[in-house]
Order: C-alpha cells, then structure tokens, then sequence
C-alpha cells in the first residue's frame, strides 16, 4: 500500500511537470503580454524594458524554470492584467467551483446510483423503461441548454430561484462558502441540476447495466440458493460489484465535471474558476491560464489516485496476496 | 417409525413459454424420491433437464420457466410453507453450484459469507456465527480454519472454495443437499476428496443428496442410486450397481459406453447416435476442399528446444520472485501427429501451449517450426500456420459476432479468400465439416450448445489452414457424449486431412484414445515422453505411474471415468 502511495506520488509530479511545461510552453506563443499592459504609444525602449522587468527576453527553458522554481514555493506569479497575485484570485474563486461541483456530484450519485439500481432490478418495469428513455435525452443535451432552460423556467416564468450569480457567501478561513446561506443554496440549486445532469444519466445507465451484469453471475444465484433475502443480496452483495466500474467513472467524471464547469459557470456567471479562466484567455494573462492549468491537473491526478485507493479497500483481489 | 423421505418428486413438469407461444418442456413427469442418508445421482447429457430438477427444488427456476405440474416435498412438506417450521432454502435445502470459481462473491471474505447464512437463517449472534462457521470449515476438512476464515475468495484453490460453499450449504443443517455438477470443474485428486466429503457428511448427517452429474465415475464412486435422464424424462432408475452394469435402456447402455476408456484405444469413441457422427461427411469435405493431405512421416513439424519460461512478479522492495512455469522443454512432433501433453494443473501445459501458439514469449530456448525458427515475433505466413482451440467453448467466441463471420475472420485476414462472398461460403464449408448445417452461420454463439460452440471454435481455427492445431483441453467443459463427438472430429481431421495436432490435457483415458505420442510434465518439467502405448502399459517415471494411480476407477462395469476441466488451467 505504502510502496503504491510513494510510487503513484512520483507519478503525480511527473505528469504535473509535464502539464505546466506544455501549458508554459503553448502560452508563450499566444500572445504577447507586454503589448497588452503598456500604453498604446510605448516606445520600442520601453516596451524592451518591461520585457526585461517580467523576465520575457529570456530564453524559454530559463523562464520555464523560473516559473517552476516559483511555483515550488507557491508562489503562482501575477497577473498580467489585475496586477494581483494570481494565488489570491484563485483562493478566491476555487472554493465557488469545488462547491459547485460537489453539490453536482452529490446529486449525480445520489440519484443516479439508485435509479440505476431501480431500473436493474425492475429491468422489464414501465418506469425502468421510462428512465432509460429520459436518461437517452439527459445524456444527449448539451449543459447549456439545460442551464438556459432551467432559468427561463425557474427563473424567469416561476421567479423561484436565482438566475446568476453564488447569493450570499460565509467567510470560514480563506475559504468562502455559499453553503451556510439560503440564498447560497438558493443560488447553487440550477447550476448543480445543470452540471450534474449529464454525470447523473451516465452513472444510473452504468449503474444499471453492471448491475444487471451482476444479478446473472454465480456468486448472486449462490446467495439466492442460501435463501438469503432479496434486499440483502440485492443492496449488501451485488451494488458492491457493480459500483466498482461506477467510482472510477465517477473518479475522471468529477475531473470533467471541472472542466465542464467553464461553459455552466458562464451561462450562470459562477464566480468560479472556470469564469477566472474564460476571462484570463480573452486577454491572454499567462500566469492565469497557467496556474489554472496546473491547479486543475494536480485536480485530476488527486482524484485518480483516491479511486485507486478505494479500488484497493473495496477489492481485495488487488491488495495482493496474504494468503 | 419411519422417517418420510428428505425429498418426494411427484410428476413434476417444468416448461418455458418460447417467444413465438410455444411450449418447450424442459422436466417432464419426474418422480423420485430419496431417502436420510442416501446419495441420489441424476445423471444425463447437458440439456436432459437434470440441473432444472435441481433447480425446481430449490424454487431457483428463473422466469420465464414455471413448474406447471407436479409436486416436490421435502421431509413431507412443500418449498416457503407458513411458519416456522416451513421448509427454508438455505435453512432445510443447501445448494452446491458447479463452479467453485465464481460461486463465491470476490469482494467478500468467505467466512463472511457462511456467516450471512448462519445468522440470517437460525438468527444467531454475530460471535456465535463465527464459531459455527469456524467449526463448519473444519467439518469441511479445511486446512487452518481459523485463517481461512477471513480469507478471500481469489486466495483459496478450487478445492478450497469448493469446501467453503459446501461449508456454506450446510451451515443450518439441511435434511436435502443438491449438488450441481460439484466436482466439474476440479482436478483429478481434488475431485476425489470432495466427493469423499459428501459421502461423510451424508452417512454422519443423514443428509439425503440429490448429485446432479454427468461425471459416470462420481456416480459409481460415491451414489447409492442412480437415474439417467433424457429430454426431461427419467428412463431407468435404481440402486447404481444394477444400472451400471446392467442398464435396461438402449440410450443408457450408450451414454455409460461412451466413457473413454483408459484401457485399450478404440479407433472411434462410442458416441450416442448415428447422426450426430461426423465422420463420413467431413471425410469428403475436407478431402476435397481443404485437403492439403500433409504425407505423414517422421520428418519433425515442430521442434522446440530448452524451451524455459519465468513469469516475474516485481517487487520494488523486496526484489522480484520468479515463478518457472515452463523448465527447459524440448521434443519435436512430426508431421501428421497427435502430440499429447498430459499433467495436472499448474504443470505448465498451457504455457507450454501458449508459447507455441506465440502467445507468451518464452525466456530461453528455441522453436523451429517446418525448418525455419519461430520467434515471437511472427510474420503473417507463420501465425497462420499455428491455430489453437481454447478450453472453455463459452468465453472463446465473440457474443456479438454471428459465428460464420467469427470463421469467416481468419479466412480474410490471411487473405485466403478472393471476395468477402468466397470468404462466407467457405465458412459455410466448415461448418459442414464440423457437422453443423451451413446456415447456422448466421446465428449467434449463445444460441449453440457447448459442444457446438467447440466445434464452431474448431472450424474457426480450421479456417486458417493452420499446419499444427493446439488443442487446449479442448473437451474438459464438455459432456461425455459431446465429448466423443469432439474428439471423434480431432482424429477425423488427422485421419483424413493429415492434421498435425498439439493435445493437451489432464485426462487419461482421453488422451490415450487420442493421442501418439505423450509427454507427461510436473512442475514445468517434461518427466516423461514415450509412445502412448508405452506410457500406458509400462510408465517409467515415478510421477507417471502416481497420475495413473490417481484416475478413480469404475469398479462396477469397468468403465473408465471421465473426469473434467482443469481447477486452474
């Protein structure tokens, strides 16, 4: 167990130096920076000398380095455009996000998972069938069409929930929540729908379709021979197995939901990350980007690295052999 | 007083509505009782309806299928009956499936898993049900109970999990034991001691046991009656010294006949009708449309040498632990040869297999092959020429490919055809050959018995026109008559056709009917090669002469047993 930590953490910092050395390396060409905060009239001189100031007119392994020297010691650069140390625009906004999308997960499993297991069981069910159906169109909108359409209903016709924006927020340490506030919980109920909507079709089909895989097998027919009861075998004994697919989809779900937070938190201007990033590439701030890129692959490799776990304490055909 | 019987069948019929409103009968007016204590075989081919009796005694009859008739007591009371002392599955019924590998769930210690029944069925604490499943286990004559108790499933031998779920069966005390198959998928002494256990537990319980089998030398080893199924019906019953030596039906005489025998090799194996030989029809066929008639000789095919194979598990820590699977072996078979590789599980046959097959890289040694060396990286030509049929008819081909297109595949891929169209007519041919109609080609694999599924195998590694087919226990999931069948059609392809054949398996009395020559192999080791006939009238080495001593004998009729699929192949 220890040797797996220790060898999948040497694996973390290599896909992370390999992240930031590509987002480094694509962002140098994107734009130039410096045309960008200097007064349109700058002369050439001056313009030269900020480039000088920021480190640009070096070569680019030097500046690459720089950057990960920096970013050792936490410190994540400026922004080019706020001039505010992009570590703080983080800190801010990361906290919207990861609410955000817990909450989104939260839902997602906790329908999905039991929907899934409903329709399994009850397979031949009119409204297994009927949620077949509804989870084909879940999963074939796109999330802003949901989003668009739950504020046009709740929103604008209903006038029940908040179209944009987190409500009010609590401070508890640097982290700020929305999750102490009605108005938070208010505000966060349709972008979650809307995020999780997707994740919540996928894992019910998943959910359903390992299930069934699982009530056919031998081990289930055993347990069924011992006479235990249905909802033993069905909830104690068989959800095991069929959950097993279900958390390391969940796992790269959760990294996507991240990323797929960029076009809900837009449609309902989130003050999350993935606005912070949208707006960072309208006006090319590198260390945003950057940072943001970094942030959410160290996201990523955390969360794959916490499904292997689970998958070892869940299966204990992977924890090697102590017999 | 006498005591009423563990189990009364009376008339029982069991049907399955098909979906164009037919009717298929799968039991049909089964009677038969057995009495504390006494061991009952139902013994038939795959499809007689004998695992549906099993099944509709213990209520697992899966929808569609309904008992339409009929009615089944156990200790003189029906299945789920009111109160208390209303007949329980789990509780008054245990049930023992076939497969020990997958009949225990893997995410679950196994000692949890007797426990669940213990403290569900006789609601006992959860202290208490670990005594008595700790207790159990030692009943079941597992090695270190106490340990084995928080074991899982993966860290047990077949033999083991066996036990457990027989630990599991008997765990409140059944009157009834129903034993699927429960020693198909052992090896050869594993088998022999779980069926021993049976006996005990039946004579020391009073257990009655219905063993639903088709294993004709558990049945003489161990039952103390017999009935042989077929198409639902019983045809002859009675007490097993009787029916073995004497049965009164044509079909009984036939299936007991159709054992391979260890004794002397017959040209043919028995098999239990006419039509369901192949041999006439693939004579011609394969003469005329495949017959690349190889002379056969005593020039060597395939010849390997020092032929080494080490599976490493790595260990960042503690270094790496080899594990020799395959230890220098080296034989050639010739041309036109059935090359037999015999030996219990773990001997090293399928990797000795595989590494022929180009599936596993060896670690030293060499392969020639037709005089030009076989690496393991083979061009197009030369993996064409080596074709292997896998063990376990069910997992080898594609569920979602009709099986002329699974045939139809290599025969593209080699570009042996000239059109796609040519490609499915050839198919087609194989089919045939195997003795299976041409137009079932465009059928799925599930709607094929096992014994089709191998033969529809055999003729997808046909279609490569291979030059040496590897057989790897090619009939140990099969019945005894599809067996015959099977192994009828491998002798016929030889005869014939000249095929070159690599026979692996753990079976003696098959491997004498079918094969040349034999290596016998322990430990990775080939101990022992020599002329069938040699190996067999008078074994030279140690280990040899101990794997013969192990076949069970049929005391009775003096015919040989069967016994089946390799635990860990």
């Amino acid at each position: 167990m220890l040797r797996t930590l220790i060898s999948r953490t040497g694996q973390t910092l290599l896909v992370l130096l390999a992240v930031s050395a590509i987002a480094f390396v694509t962002f140098r060409y994107v734009g130039d920076p410096v045309q960008l905060m200097v007064r349109e009239d700058a002369s050439f001189a001056e313009k030269e000398r900020l480039r000088e100031q920021l480190g640009l007119n070096q070569p680019v392994y030097v500046q690459y380095g720089r950057f990960i020297s920096r970013v050792v010691c936490g410190d994540l650069g400026i922004s080019y455009r706020n001039q505010r140390p992009v570590r703080d625009m983080l800190t801010e906004r990361l906290p919207a996000t990861l609410e955000l999308v817990f909450v989104a997960t939260v839902l997602a499993l906790g329908i999905g998972i039991p929907l899934g297991i409903y329709s399994a069981i009850r397979r031949d069910g009119a409204l297994a069938r009927l949620l077949q159906l509804l989870s084909l169109i879940g999963m074939s909108t796109p999330a802003f069409v949901v989003g668009i359409l739950l504020i046009l209903v709740f929103s604008v016709h209903l006038k029940l929930l908040p179209s944009f924006g987190r409500g009010e927020t609590v401070q508890v340490g640097w982290w700020s929540t929305g999750l102490l506030t009605a108005s938070g919980w208010r505000s966060i109920i349709l972008p979650a729908i809307s995020l999780a909507l997707y994740q919540l079709t996928l894992i019910m089909r998943l959910v359903r379709s390992e299930m069934i895989d699982v009530l056919s097998t031998d081990y289930i027919r055993y347990a069924r021979a011992r006479g235990l009861p249905r909802p033993y075998i069905h909830f104690k004994l068989a959800l095991r197995n069929a959950l097993m697919p279900a958390i390391t989809v969940t796992g790269l779900q959760i990294g996507s939901l991240i990323a797929f937070a960029i076009v809900t938190e837009t449609v309902f201007q989130w003050p999350g990350m993935g606005l912070l990033f949208i707006q960072a590439v309208t006006f090319v701030d590198l260390s945003v980007m950057a940072a943001y890129l970094l942030l959410v692959g160290l996201i990523f490799v955390i969360i794959n690295i916490v499904v292997d776990i689970l998958y070892v304490m869940l299966d204990p055909r992977l924890r090697g052999s102590a017999a | 007083m006498t005591m009423p019987p563990v189990l009364s069948i009376d008339g029982l019929r069991v049907d399955y509505p098909l979906a164009d409103g037919n009717n298929f009968c799968a039991v049909d007016d089964v009677s038969l009782s057995i009495q504390p204590g006494e061991i009952h075989a139902l013994v038939g081919e795959s499809g007689a309806g004998k695992s549906t009796v099993g099944n509709a005694i213990a209520g697992l009859i899966d929808p569609p299928g309904r008992i339409t008739s009929g009615t089944i007591l156990i200790a003189g009371k029906p299945l789920g009956g009111k109160g208390s002392d209303g007949i329980r599955l789990g509780r008054d019924i245990g049930v023992i499936f076939q497969d020990p590998m997958t009949s225990l769930n893997p995410l679950f210690t196994v000692g949890s898993q007797i426990v669940e029944t213990v403290s569900y069925h006789l609601r006992e604490s959860a202290r208490a049900s670990k005594e008595s499943a700790i207790e159990l286990l030692r009943t079941v004559e597992m090695p270190e109970p106490e340990r084995r108790f928080s074991c899982y499933p993966h860290q047990l031998s077949g033999g083991q999990r066996q036990r457990v779920v027989i630990a599991a069966a008997l765990s409140c005390n059944p009157k009834l034991l129903v034993a699927d198959e429960p020693t198909t998928a052992l090896d050869v002494s594993v088998q022999a001691q779980i069926l021993s256990l049976i006996k005990r537990l039946a004579d020391e319980r009073q257990l009655g046991v219905l063993l639903v089998t088709h294993n004709m030398a558990a049945v003489a080893q161990i039952a103390d009656r017999v009935s042989i199924m077929r198409s639902g019906r019983l045809l002859e019953s009675g007490p097993v010294s009787r029916v073995l030596r004497a049965p009164q039906h044509d079909y009984a005489r036939n299936l007991i006949q159709a054992v391979p025998r260890i004794e002397a090799p017959l040209r043919r194996l028995p098999v239990l009708s006419e039509k369901d030989d192949v041999g006439t029809s693939i004579q011609t066929i394969l003469e005329t449309r495949l017959g690349r008639r190889e002379a056969a000789g005593s020039d060597a095919l395939l010849t390997v040498s020092g032929l080494t194979v080490d599976y490493t598990t790595r260990n960042w820590l503690r270094g790496g632990h080899v594990h020799r699977a395959l230890d220098g072996a080296s034989f050639s078979i010739r041309r036109g040869e059935i090359f037999g590789v015999v030996g219990e599980s773990g001997s090293g046959k399928s990797t000795l297999a595989n590494v022929i097959a180009g599936l596993v890289r060896p670690t030293s040694g060499t392969i020639t092959f037709d005089g030009r060396p076989l690496g393991a990286n083979r061009d197009r030509d030369a993996r064409r020429a080596v074709q292997m049929i896998f063990q376990d008819p069910y997992s080898s081909l594609n569920a979602r490919m009709p099986v002329g297109e699974a045939i139809a595949e290599p025969i593209r891929f080699y570009h042996l055809a000239s059109s796609r169209a040519d490609s499915l007519s050839r198919a087609r041919t194989l089919l045939e050959a195997v003795g299976l109609s041409g137009d079932m080609g465009e059928r799925f694999p599930f709607a094929f018995s096992g014994g089709q599924r191998q033969r529809i195998s055999i003729a997808r590694a046909l279609a490569a026109e291979p030059s040496l087919l590897i057989c790897d226990e090619p009939t140990s999931s099969l019945d005894v008559s599809v067996q015959a069948r099977v192994l009828n059609l491998l002798k016929d392809l030889r005869d014939t056709a000249g095929q070159t054949l690599l026979f692996i398996s753990h079976d003696l009395a098959v491997v004498r009917q079918m094969c040349d020559r034999v290596a016998v192999m322990h430990a990775g080791c080939i101990v022992e090669l020599a002329d069938c006939e040699t190996i067999f009238t008078s074994p030279k080495h140690s280990y040899t002469r101990h794997l013969m001593s192990c076949v069970p004998s049929m005391p009775i009729s003096d015919c040989p047993p069967t016994h089946k699929k390799n635990a860990s192949a």
